[in-house]
């Protein structure tokens, strides 16, 4: 579904990423950590096209096709994902409203009418369900005053409308307490299928108890250094990265 | 000869009709010597410095309409909150059209200014308010000079009126160009409530420049709100001069929704002269091509234990101006003051302009006042965040442009009136949203 080949991408002509190479295949959960400042957030932003990096080597191949050129919406339209670690506040658009225009803009992009409202209505319930998401919570502002908890849980809200094909999950942890946390990873999970895939990205092992990776990567200056199983992560949980240098060393 | 000399030898014919005994024929000749005294604003005057009238004042306007007017509901229809009931004073012209009208004197007097000034039974009401909470600036002056119509809205004390009242003041364009100074006298008892919309629409595109003043009385524990909505004709101009003036325990909200028009210059003023007043002044300006909407405010705290909230945003695109000049004055014996101030701004277009000017004279040692002003362009972060749900380009704009102006409305107390303007605001921000309003 993905493969990333010998990419360099980076900030005003600084490689942050410095020849990744990753696959991964449709019904695969990745996870990929690394200390912070290693590229993590760098490489989600790179595939879902954010324009401020600027790829300078390598391919992002998806679905057979070089995407490294293209839109972040015609990504999005081609079913990647990005749930953000820090989503961005936008006050004066409810939750409701902007899950609708994302559903009929691609919608739209694929030539298809808006879905119906009753179709929309059946969907946002049920998908609200899933996360403990309460009904008041879809007309707020999107973002805004969200507790860092239900930030995230609002990114895989929209995940679970859009249905992508890859998702990219960055820091999903971060600000989840336990029960949150559990609540965001069923919901995930529910979402799994033979022809998705989910690249997680996180500093702990934590989530990965619950979204549980056929494949664990280590990401440091720019470059995966380590791939392995799950068992990985529990010996990164324990061990931190610092035995990873001295071996690379 | 200049307009200005126009209107002053048609002032000297006016003289001729009125009644010389009357205790307003020396208020207009008053304000007729301030207008001939100070003439038009140039730019030159610190408070018209960054909108000019020369243009405008190039054109030879009737100051009177002579010719027949002839407007169906159906021409006027789509103007007029029709989704509720409400009371209408509808002038065609500078003219009264009773056809269009809803008025009443059941209990409340929502009539008009003509029979105000000429009945006798109004005649206490017209001496204890008209022109009283007024500035004595060049286009009041002219304004008051001439005054002739308008709305009259009287609500007794404890009224609470179960319906909004709509002024809408259109022009045919039956005259090349049309002078129009409407004057509006609103007085609210004590604890009663009203709502009130205000709307200038031309129906041609023929010029029509509006000098309209309207005062506002609050007596205490009343509560007004009203609304302006400015989405005229890009022939349109107007000038708007609106004096609050507020006793104790009063609320006074206005909102002025500014998507329209050539030139259009808002001058409102607050007057606080009893305790724990509530002045509320919002806006969303939302402007392309040449337009050009300068909003000028006035919050006078005068009293002490009083709030104040401004609230403006504006969109500008192509090569249009916006102008926010927001004054803030607080008295030395005004003190616990809380005065707040907002004004956000986005240009979408590397030509579009926005002026902004706070200015806050305090002059009490024990207030809250805050202000703030930005001017942006569209955050890239929240646009990659739009774009990377699917939304492209031009809609993620759109929604972030919409999202901005929305907040604005979160105030506004009639439904059907939110579900208009923020319909207008989608329709001039111009993409689809991909959900119902």
């Amino acid at each position: 579904m993905l493969k990333i080949k010998d990419l360099y991408a980076g900030l005003e002509g600084k490689d942050i990423l410095k020849g990744i190479n990753l696959e991964v295949k449709a019904g695969e959960v990745h996870a990929i950590m690394g200390p912070n400042g290693s590229g993590k957030s760098t490489l989600a932003s790179v595939v879902a096209g954010k324009e401020e990096f600027e790829v300078t080597k390598g391919e992002i191949i998806y679905e057979n096709e070089d995407i490294s050129e293209l839109d972040p919406e015609e990504r999005a339209h081609k079913g990647i994902f990005l749930s953000f670690q820090y989503p961005i506040e936008i006050p004066g658009v409810s939750v409701t409203n902007f899950i609708k225009t994302a559903i009929n803009e691609t919608r739209k992009a694929k030539k298809m009418d808006d879905m119906p409202a009753s179709e929309m209505l059946k969907m946002i319930k049920e998908k609200a369900a899933m996360l403990e998401i309460d009904r008041k919570f879809l007309s707020r502002s999107l973002n805004e005053g969200f507790s860092g908890g239900e930030k995230k849980r609002n990114e895989i809200f929209q995940m679970a409308m859009l249905e992508p094909k890859l998702a990219i999950l960055d820091e999903t942890d971060s600000g989840l307490d336990i029960d949150a946390l559990k609540v965001v990873a069923n919901g995930v999970n529910k979402l799994k299928s033979e022809d998705n895939a989910i690249v997680v990205i996180t500093h702990y092992q934590r989530l990965l108890d619950h979204i549980v990776p056929d494949f664990v990567h280590v990401l440091m200056n720019g470059k995966i250094v380590k791939s392995g199983t799950k068992e990985l992560a529990y010996e990164l949980e324990e061990r931190g990265y610092d035995w990873i240098k001295e071996e690379l060393v | 000869m200049s307009f200005k000399d126009k209107l002053l030898s048609s002032y000297i014919a006016l003289e001729d009709y009125l009644e010389f005994d009357s205790p307003l024929h020396d208020v207009r000749n008053n304000a007729i010597k301030i207008f001939e005294e100070k003439g038009f604003p140039t730019k030159k005057d610190e408070e018209w410095k960054y909108t000019s009238l020369n243009s405008l004042l190039k054109t030879d306007y009737s100051v009177y309409s002579n010719k027949e007017r002839n407007v169906e509901l159906q021409d006027v229809r789509k103007y007029f909150l029709n989704e509720i009931d409400t009371y209408k004073l509808v002038f065609i012209d500078g003219v009264y059209s009773s056809f269009l009208s809803e008025t009443t004197h059941d209990t409340l007097d929502v009539c008009l200014m003509s029979a105000a000034l000429n009945k006798k039974k109004y005649k206490p009401v017209i001496e204890a308010y008209f022109n009283k909470a007024a500035k004595s600036d060049s286009l009041t002056a002219l304004n008051t000079a001439f005054t002739k119509e308008g709305a009259y809205i009287h609500i007794p004390a404890h009224k609470e009126v179960e319906k909004p009242i709509e002024i809408l003041n259109f022009s045919t364009g039956n005259e090349a160009a049309m002078f129009l100074q409407p004057r509006n006298l609103i007085v609210v008892g004590e604890n009663a409530h009203v709502q009130i919309i205000e709307r200038h629409q031309s129906l041609s595109t023929n010029e029509v420049l509006t000098n309209s003043v309207t005062e506002i009385f609050a007596e205490k524990r009343a509560y007004v709100d009203y609304y302006k909505i400015q989405n005229d004709v890009e022939s349109a101009s107007l000038i708007d001069n609106t004096y609050i003036s507020q006793q104790r325990d009063t609320v006074c909200r206005v909102h002025t929704f500014s998507f329209g028009g050539k030139l259009v210059r808002n001058n409102l003023n607050y007057f606080q002269n009893g305790e724990n007043c509530d002045s509320t002044l919002k806006g969303i300006t939302i402007l392309k091509g040449k337009q050009h909407v300068d909003h000028n405010t006035l919050v006078h705290h005068i009293s002490p234990n009083c709030e104040s909230h401004q609230d403006y945003k504006g969109l500008f695109a192509d090569s249009s101006v916006g102008v926010f000049n927001g004054k803030i004055i607080v008295e030395k014996d005004a003190q616990k003051i809380d005065a707040y101030q907002q004004n956000d701004n986005i240009l979408i277009d590397d030509n579009a302009t926005i002026n902004a000017k706070p200015q806050l004279e305090i002059f009490a040692d024990d207030v809250k006042c805050s202000h703030g002003c930005t001017i942006g362009q569209f955050d890239e972060e929240a646009l990659f965040y739009l774009r990377s749900r699917g939304i492209g380009m031009k809609e993620a704009r759109g929604l972030m442009m919409y999202a901005f102006a929305n907040t604005v409305l979160e105030s506004v107390k009639i439904p059907e009136l939110k579900v208009r303007i923020n319909k207008l605001i989608a329709n001039k921000i111009g993409v689809s949203l991909g959900f119902e309003l």
